[in-house]
């Protein structure tokens, strides 16, 4: 292992506005406005969880990988990372992590995928497209499948090579470990938590992940930015 | 049938696009796509949408860790979110084009080569790949939300153990070529930009020859492409139930 910076939140979990646990196979689909705090925690370790951001305000600018590991010059993200829009719109700023790597590259699994990957016979398997698609549905409005851009996997360890070549390794992450991420515009945050049965970066066991959300502190100011 | 045949083919289409220059269009499935560096230090930026219902493209993530790679080149295919096939590189001089799919923004192109406006310098002004690429996506019913990763032809960028990106120069010598053989209908949208990693202080100024060839129909248990390895076989397969549901598979 190198380089990993791991920083710890000062946040009181009793202090959170939202506190809910997804189950693997669920998603959620959120707004957070400016200065709110998003902490995902990894309650069993190296669990995936593949996560979208959007410019609420105009949801036709989401996260951009591309744009956001040009910009910080690594393919991880960790502390101090910048997640852009396509635009080049800050959307959110890890501020915490106690993992310390997660994956850019990997994006979500989907059934069609599924039967490339591994077989035809996979294709029934619920899959992250499918969670991302429903909560699309659910919130209606203009949302389709045109926005599910390459998105985030948290937790998730997808190593490249000097060579060229990409894995997935084994997890780097472990129960309770978490990444805290503020908001810094308003921004629409969608999350599956994958229900991947057939790669063995979770061990073939998808748990469950827990979700809080702390509000921008009142003193005036915002958050510290600390990067 | 005779390879020979395929070398002495005469283009349908050429077109070379100056530095800074774009196209987007559509290539039907079965035609070759030749990309000719004519100079060193070329830099093609592409993207790939299905024509038919461009809601289906070319899918960075699926397409890297379906073939275990971080690099493309002859073998490998380029699949759609759909796992399907768009495109495969059947041939290539080079060994590694880059998929990381960045793109320089007109910001960054100021900061590098300094700012150059239309009204001063007519078409010589430094064009960048994000308005290039936007530009042709509205043309086609597009737009920044169908901005995806691109692939950026005659680059190589390595990452070190922590995950750095570091930018190869001197990777592409003039002459270099890589080409696609359609699989299904494709719209590109081609950018001949910088790369956003290439440290030059110059802005590169490299022509990119793109022709467009009849390929030859292939044998599925022979083609180097479909038998590269199992997930290559099982895109195909999927393209191809695509094509016969359609009505398009003779």
């Amino acid at each position: 292992m190198t380089d990993f910076i791991l920083k710890e939140s000062a946040l009181r979990e009793e202090d959170a506005v939202i506190d809910l646990v997804v189950p693997a196979g669920e998603g959620w689909m959120e707004d957070l406005e400016p200065g709110q705090v998003l902490r995902i925690v990894d309650l069993e370790g190296n669990q995936a969880v593949d996560t979208l951001f959007y410019d609420a305000d105009r949801p036709e600018d989401h996260y951009s990988a591309v744009r956001t590991i040009i910009a910080q010059g690594r393919i991880y993200l960790t502390t101090g990372s910048v997640l852009l829009a396509e635009s080049g719109k800050p959307l959110v700023a890890i501020v915490a992590d106690t993992c310390g790597r997660h994956d850019t590259l990997g994006g979500a699994c989907s059934a069609q995928s599924n039967t490339v990957r591994y077989s035809h016979e996979t294709f029934h398997m619920h899959n992250c497209r499918d969670t991302f698609m429903r909560l699309l549905a659910e919130r209606g409005g203009p949302w389709g499948k045109r926005d599910l851009a390459p998105n985030v996997n948290f937790f998730m360890n997808v190593p490249v090579t000097p060579e060229g070549g990409l894995t997935f390794a084994d997890g780097v992450s472990a129960p309770g470990r978490y990444v805290e991420m503020r908001a810094e515009t308003r921004v629409t945050v969608l999350i599956s938590n994958c229900p991947q049965l057939n790669n063995p970066c979770n061990a073939y066991n998808p748990t469950p992940v827990r979700i809080l959300v702390w509000d921008a502190p009142s003193s005036g100011g915002r958050v510290p930015s600390g990067i | 049938m005779s390879t020979g045949m395929t070398m002495t083919r005469e283009a349908v289409w050429s077109k070379v696009l100056k530095p800074g220059g774009k196209w987007s269009g559509v290539i039907g499935r079965g035609r070759l796509v030749r990309f000719t560096a004519l100079g060193a230090g070329a830099n093609l930026a592409a993207l790939l949408y299905h024509a038919d219902h461009p809601e289906e493209r070319y899918n960075m993530p699926d397409t890297l860790k379906a073939q275990h790679t971080a690099h493309l080149t002859k073998g490998h295919v380029l699949m759609s979110d759909n796992g399907r096939v768009l495109a495969s590189l059947v041939d290539d001089t080079l060994g590694w084009h880059d998929p990381f799919g960045a793109l320089t923004t007109r910001e960054s192109t100021e900061l590098k080569y300094g700012k150059t406006t239309y009204q001063e310098l007519r078409n010589d002004w430094l064009k960048n790949g994000l308005d290039n690429t936007a530009a042709e996506l509205v043309r086609h019913g597009l737009g920044l939300r169908d901005l995806m990763p691109a692939v950026n032809f005659f680059s190589k960028v390595i990452c070190d153990a922590d995950g750095r990106m570091h930018f190869v120069t001197g990777h592409a010598p003039a002459g270099a070529s890589v080409t696609l053989r359609t699989e299904l209908n494709v719209l590109f949208v081609l950018s001949n930009t910088p790369h956003p990693l290439d440290p030059s202080g110059a802005y590169p100024s490299v022509p990119v020859r793109i022709e467009v060839l009849p390929a030859e129909p292939f044998d599925p248990e022979t083609d180097f492409c479909v038998n590269f390895r199992g997930e290559n076989r099982r895109a195909f397969e999927n393209t191809w139930e695509y094509l016969a549901l359609r009505g398009d598979l003779a």
